[in-house]
């Protein structure tokens, strides 16, 4: 069976996506990341301690979850 | 760049809108960039004082990689509470309890995947806590895109001192996301999202309902909360970190909550980074939430057993909290060929502040319903030593 016109722009879409992320160039280079690893730019620079911390929260409020950022991205060392 | 993979399955059978999720792109070349935790040990004494509760202990966690792919981490954490919180003095006695929790956790890295498997155990003489997390970050688009991916399940067992026949079960599954981008070379932009689902015995076996007894001396009574078996929450955070034009940085965070109990609530962060010399790193910051209570909650109810499900957990009401908080951190450098790289001694110290809307204060002598609103501030410190190695 013939894929429907909104079909063929999803496919179209996806392998445009596709091809678009395996062309991306980083606009920020390797050597123009030592702000980026420094470690008073790091979310969980003391994990210990941030754990802690949330713990406390935590304990008392209603709200949970999505603590910390997904962490890495910069491509550091 | 050696390819990339797309994974395209039967699109007749699947909605347009899912397709895209088909689209699985995994870009490979020879710079490996993401890395594993660092090697670190850490000691810490925390402390916790306020609204009645003083809770205190220390902190231990063991990082070390083995070969150049593998990390494992060990923590050991103690919780030693003494409680005369106003809930508990409104209606027991106070106590003291302690509360034990170990975890351990292996990283794996491979290419620029990284995968980690962890577990925690936490007893106390009447709860205790088994949970299990599985994550995985991939970086992506020449190493500024991280995306993350978290799956947890955990049970617990909640018992109640001086009921040995009280036993009851929870479990509770966490499903997180989380996306970071490098925006500029002085700008890391953060996304999270987390879904918990629970299901089971979700009370606090301690804390009552109050309503009216015209009956009793002081014109109310108390009986134990009845809270639905399951709850679904979703938190969703976006951060931002700045580096400045010289070595300090800012940053940033907006969060948002919302569970089927009927809980919305917002934090926003503030941060600001210092550093004097080589050194010291000084960071101040400021921390504010709020909540709506839950649907079941009130302060005081009509009656006995008014409604099926009744709260009257401060935590479930409508409040707010703002914290304001100073970290000192200095650091020890040592000889590159030292097996000790670096180390550091660090204070956290953070105030709060807690105002409730709808949860008053009992102990003080008042007409019923009258009482004037609970507020209490609290402590909370972090002492640690950090070493590098």
């Amino acid at each position: 069976m013939a894929l429907s016109f909104k079909r063929q722009l999803i496919m179209l879409s996806v392998c445009s996506l596709n091809l678009a992320c395996a062309s991306i160039e980083p606009w920020v280079q390797p050597y123009e990341r030592e702000n980026l690893a420094d470690p008073i730019m790091s979310v969980n620079r003391n994990p210990v301690a941030a754990n802690y911390t949330n713990h406390a929260f935590q304990a008392r409020e209603g709200a949970r979850g999505a603590e910390g950022g997904a962490g890495g991205g910069c491509g550091c060392n | 760049m050696q390819g990339a993979v797309v994974a395209v399955i039967k699109f007749s059978n699947l909605k347009p809108c899912l397709a895209l999720l088909l689209c699985f792109i995994v870009q490979q070349n020879s710079v490996h960039s993401a890395v594993l935790p660092q090697e670190r040990a850490d000691a810490m004494y925390h402390s916790y004082q306020g609204g009645g509760m003083s809770i205190d202990g220390p902190s231990i966690l063991l990082r070390k990689q083995i070969g150049n792919s593998i990390s494992v981490s060990a923590n050991y954490y103690v919780d030693t509470i003494s409680g005369a919180s106003i809930d508990v003095l409104a209606t027991a006695s106070p106590y003291m309890e302690e509360r034990t929790e170990y975890s351990v956790g292996m990283d794996y890295i491979r290419n620029k995947t990284l995968m980690n498997l962890s577990y925690t155990t936490s007893t106390e003489n009447d709860f205790a806590a088994k949970n299990i997390s599985f994550g995985l970050s991939q970086d992506f688009f020449g190493d500024l895109t991280t995306l993350s991916l978290g799956y947890s399940r955990g049970n617990d067992e909640v018992g109640k001192r001086g009921d040995d026949t009280f036993l009851e079960e929870a479990e509770r599954q966490n499903y997180r996301l989380g996306l970071t981008q490098v925006l500029t070379k002085n700008m890391i932009l953060g996304l999270s999202f987390e879904n918990i689902a629970d299901q089971g015995y979700l009370n606090n076996p301690y804390r009552s309902v109050r309503f009216v007894d015209a009956n009793s001396d002081k014109g109310y009574r108390f009986e134990t909360e009845v809270y639905p078996t399951t709850r679904t929450s979703n938190a969703a955070a976006l951060t931002a970190n700045y580096y400045l034009p010289y070595r300090a940085s800012v940053y940033a965070e907006a969060k948002l909550f919302s569970d089927t109990w009927g809980i919305d609530a917002t934090t926003y962060k503030v941060g600001y980074i210092h550093t004097f010399g080589d050194d010291w790193i000084v960071e101040v910051r400021s921390r504010y939430y709020a909540q709506d209570k839950a649907d079941f909650y009130q302060d005081l109810y009509q009656r006995s057993e008014e409604f099926n499900f009744r709260a009257r957990d401060k935590e479930m009401s409508t409040f707010s909290n703002v914290s304001v908080g100073l970290s000192v951190t200095y650091e020890f450098r040592f000889s590159a060929t030292n097996w000790l790289k670096k180390s550091t001694l660090n204070l956290d110290f953070d105030h709060v502040q807690f105002d409730y809307d709808d949860f008053r204060n009992v102990l003080i002598d008042a007409p019923v319903g009258d009482e004037p609103l609970y507020q209490f501030s609290a402590n909370i410190t972090r002492l640690y030593v950090s070493l590098f190695y």
